[in-house]
């Protein structure tokens, strides 16, 4: 799935990195706690989350994660941005809830954690 | 051995926000070394949760890695309050962290499994009241 596949399912403003949109990803994972995101690596893209503060993109870039969606209207601050911009990661916000973020992109053909041969 | 490299980072303990600066930083020079990605995010994710422990749980501390030719080492020291129960604190889920820090998205017990887990070895040197000091490895070869 395109990034910008991502961003038209769920209705998402992108903040940063639109010159990234054209990329594809194969999985994502959704959660609130980042050692749980940090427990599953098998190539996981997309990283959806309601937490918003610096460690969400740490956690991504430690994961050669490329794309964040925020769920829930959740908007992270400049230097957050700034951060991302400086990692290549698209970040972008949502109105939909996680479940139904999740669920979206599933049933759309973005699994969850699959190994994928790069 | 005159090959290895080394670097050492202070860890803040006040600061959450720069939690994590450290585990970059050596994501970047691994990555100038040219290693391999999964070594390289084996070696960060483990570095990122000892360096996020130490911040939360321990009032900060430092970090040395070294880099030879056969394996990175990791070593993360603390004078924080130690670990009363190692073999509890391996559990997965296993944590003692407050409602406050389960709110900036740490607390699910699993950062030590992790690091376990993305390490070949891991030793844990805890004594309560003085501090921890864990030494992780990951072979090169
Ligand atoms: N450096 C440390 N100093 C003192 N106690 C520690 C240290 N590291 C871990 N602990 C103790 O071990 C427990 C388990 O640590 P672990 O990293 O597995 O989980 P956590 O930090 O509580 O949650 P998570 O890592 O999932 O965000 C912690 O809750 C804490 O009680
Ligand atoms: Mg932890």
């Amino acid at each position: 799935m395109k990034i910008s596949m991502i961003r038209d399912l769920l209705d998402a403003e992108v903040l940063c990195c639109e010159e990234s949109l054209d990329n594809d990803v194969y999985s994502a994972c959704g959660s609130d706690m980042m050692s749980d995101v940090l427990a599953y690596v098998k190539d996981q893209a997309v990283l959806l989350t309601g937490l918003v503060n610096p460690q969400v993109i740490r956690t991504a870039e430690m994961m050669d994660m490329v794309c964040i969606v925020f769920v829930r209207s959740k908007r992270p601050s400049e230097a957050m941005i700034s951060m991302a911009e400086d990692d290549g990661i698209v970040m972008m916000a949502t109105e939909k809830r996680m479940y139904d973020a999740c669920g979206t992109l599933y049933i759309n053909g973005l699994i969850g954690a699959k190994a994928v041969h790069v | 051995m005159s090959d290895s490299l080394v670097f050492h980072f202070d860890v803040d303990g006040d600061n959450f926000t720069s939690a994590g600066q450290a585990s970059t930083q050596v994501k970047k020079n691994l990555r100038q070394l040219g290693l391999s990605p999964a070594i390289i995010r084996r070696v960060s994710i483990a570095m990122y949760e000892g360096e996020i422990n130490m911040v939360i749980h321990a009032n900060g501390g430092t970090a040395d890695v070294v880099v030879t030719e056969e394996y990175i080492e990791i070593v993360l020291r603390d004078s924080g309050p130690g670990i009363k129960n190692v073999e509890e604190a391996m559990q997965e889920g296993f944590s003692t962290a407050t409602d406050s820090i389960r709110s900036l998205g740490f607390g699910a017990g699993m950062g030590l499994p992790n690091m376990k887990r993305y390490t070949d070895s891991m030793k844990i040197d805890t004594v309560v009241g003085e501090g921890t000091t864990i030494t992780m490895r990951v072979n090169l070869n």
